[in-house]
């Protein structure tokens, strides 16, 4: 078993890029490896309260971040100083599950890893 | 070492394909050997062959489907992320009643468990283009 640690670096809906990070989370977890998602930089968005995609027709992302608990991935790291940066509330969040890690406990976290996917 | 390659950029628009490309050669020609290219994201454009760059451009999604083809290397394109950008096979082209078809020889549509797999079975795994 090789553990994969997922970089999410971008924001839920200007691209189709953090879905498709979620959707990796979601495929790695299905098939029983050890997976974990990380959010930094513009990634930490994705933590947004209240998101209102169907306004852009686009489906809700922080439902299937809602969703990883329930496929074993129990904490989603996000990277604290990516939120303080951008002004983000860490108090309210579209998720209860998140972890925020420091500068060191991302390195930590990285090199801890077997594989690192970055999205 | 044995490689997975992720490809998340598409031919033009991103850089990130042309650069997997390179490394991709130049793995190979130091003595490594490519477990699988794995085609995801705005990376599934890579697969057409209908893109018909001007003569004095680098064609880079025939570049891709020659060095796969030379190479027999496994490339497979995530068939969620390519049914969405209007990327299909002969076979998903008729199940969605589509007029046409465009993926290239060598690149085959499959699943992200084909990531996972090869994440497992491979030394290091690298994404281009996020």
């Amino acid at each position: 078993m090789k553990s994969i640690l997922c970089i999410s670096r971008h924001p839920p809906y200007s691209s189709a890029l953090a879905r498709e990070a979620l959707e990796t989370v979601l495929a790695a977890a299905a098939f029983d490896q050890p997976v974990n998602l990380l959010l930094m930089d513009e990634g930490i968005w994705q933590l947004t309260p209240a998101q209102q995609p169907e306004a852009n027709k686009q489906k809700s992302l922080a439902r299937n971040l809602s969703a990883l608990e329930m496929f074993g991935v129990e904490r989603v790291y996000a990277h604290h100083r990516s939120a303080v940066e951008r002004g983000l509330n860490t108090e309210a969040l579209c998720i209860d599950t998140v972890q925020w890690l420091n500068d060191e406990q991302v390195q930590q976290l990285i090199a801890q890893q077997d594989h690192l996917l970055s999205f | 070492m044995k490689f997975t390659l992720v490809i998340l950029g598409a031919p033009y628009s991103d850089s990130a394909s042309q650069t997997a490309l390179a490394f991709a050669h130049a793995a190979l020609a130091n003595g490594h050997t490519i477990y699988r290219l794995f085609f995801y994201a705005d990376g599934v454009h890579n697969a057409t062959r209908l893109a018909a760059p001007p003569q004095d451009e680098h064609d880079l999604p025939a570049s891709w489907q020659q060095f796969i083809t030379e190479h027999q290397l496994d490339a497979v394109v995530c068939i969620a992320a390519a049914l969405r950008r209007g990327l299909l096979d002969t076979t998903e082209a008729e199940r969605y009643q589509k007029s046409g078809d465009n993926i290239a020889q060598g690149f085959e549509l499959s699943g992200l468990g084909q990531l996972i797999e090869a994440s497992a079975a491979s030394d290091r795994v690298l994404t281009f283009g996020a």
